[in-house]
């Protein structure tokens, strides 16, 4: 029954199927992005009260959004690689790492953007949330440091992976921080008890954006972990095969 | 017990610990965490003497004053059950107007009136487009009990 499973596990088996799979996630990813930024941009009403300028929430909320599931898809690969010793997990761990903190990076540049008008603020270093927004940019480079610095790439690997899992905590702080404390930012639009608090015509491209950003995540995810894969086993015959295949 | 399911044990206690540790952690710093300190509290008294603060609240209506070619303003400010007179002198955010949520850094004059330093606009997670809007404030308008409306206005 968890023959799948196992076989996901196999580097040559994941190189193979995540090949034909990437085109699947990307293309339709980048076309509902392109759909959702060109509808929000000029289709969707504007706001009555920010205008025009809300529209910059058409990239980050996706951003922020991924900036934490990245995160938690990191966590869970590395919590798979300690508990199954998987080592193909702790390579898509190590994949998502980078791309986790581009996507935070992302979301809080564009959230500084969106600050500066609205708000008329770039900053405020006592936000609940944007402090565990940025505890969570630091937390990315603290697991991509950890790793870089030992060598022994199993070690690495078991090093990061508690590391990931120890900040795994800082997830449900940054969602609910502006429930639990009093904040310049304000609280949650679409994930509301009463429904979401945008008509249809803004609310719809925001999702189809969501939705898009989380496709081209999942496509540059298997691209990352497969070079992952291809270095960590680059000894292995089935690599030589595959990058000489003259070779043999 | 197999090694596979010692490890997701000790795991899982981690995991739970962690969040446990968390939860302390972030429970007894409550009174540190709080970005900005309501109106009623700052009248109670309970707001950190000595030093800047924050304070949050909504702008009542009919209580900004502007001298004429002065930069300086002053306003109240409204938690619903307390007010609080702010005086300011700088630039303020293009979403300041009267019933916007506002977050002023600064400190309480010996007046008992903040005054201060840097004032934030706040807004909610609400959009809408203009047209909705504005039927919500008629419709709100329509509802409000007739005191002084002395226009036919639809």
């Amino acid at each position: 029954m968890w023959t799948w499973f196992y076989k996901l596990a196999s580097p040559p088996h994941f190189f193979g199927i995540s090949e034909k799979m990437i085109p699947w996630f990307g293309v339709p990813g980048i076309l509902l992005i392109t759909w959702g930024t060109w509808n929000g941009l000029f289709v969707a009403p504007p706001d009555y009260q920010q205008g025009d300028a809300f529209r910059i929430i058409y990239v980050h909320v996706p951003s922020a959004y991924l900036s934490m599931m990245a995160y938690v898809v990191m966590a869970i690969a590395a919590g798979i690689g300690l508990i199954w010793r998987i080592k193909l997990s702790h390579a898509v761990a190590a994949a998502a790492a980078p791309l986790g903190a581009w996507f935070t990076f992302l979301a809080l540049a564009t959230g500084m953007i969106w600050g500066r008008p609205m708000w008329g603020t770039w900053w405020e270093w006592g936000d609940p949330r944007l402090t565990s927004e940025l505890m969570m940019l630091f937390l990315y480079f603290g697991y991509m440091a950890l790793h870089a610095a030992i060598d022994d790439i199993a070690k690495a690997d078991s090093a990061s992976a508690v590391l990931a899992l120890v900040g795994a905590v800082n997830i449900p702080i940054i969602h609910y921080s502006v429930e639990w404390w009093s904040s310049l930012h304000q609280g949650a639009t679409i994930l509301r008890y009463n429904g979401p608090a945008m008509p249809t015509e803004m609310l719809v491209p925001l999702l189809i954006n969501i939705f898009g950003f989380t496709l081209v995540f999942a496509a540059l995810l298997l691209g990352r972990a497969r070079t992952e894969v291809m270095y960590r086993e680059r000894r292995k015959v089935w690599v030589r095969n595959h990058v000489l295949p003259d070779s043999t | 017990m197999k090694p596979r399911q010692q490890r997701m044990l000790a795991f899982g206690l981690a995991a739970v610990g962690i969040a446990i540790a968390a939860a302390l952690t972030l429970t007894a710093f409550e009174e540190n965490m709080m970005f900005f300190v309501d109106i009623s509290d700052v009248k109670e008294g309970s707001y950190p003497a000595n030093r800047i603060f924050r304070v949050g609240g909504l702008v009542v209506e009919g209580s900004v004053q502007r001298k004429a070619g002065e930069l300086e303003i002053q306003f109240d400010l409204t938690d619903l059950k307390s007010e609080l007179t702010v005086i300011y002198e700088g630039l303020l955010p293009d979403l300041f107007r009267e019933g916007q949520g506002i977050i002023a850094l600064g400190r309480i004059n010996t007046s008992g009136q903040f005054v201060a330093d840097e004032v934030l606009a706040k807004h909610d997670e609400k959009y809408m487009p203009p047209e909705v809007a504005d039927s919500l404030a008629k419709y709100r308008q329509e509802d409000a009990p007739a005191i002084d409306s002395g226009t036919n206005d639809p």
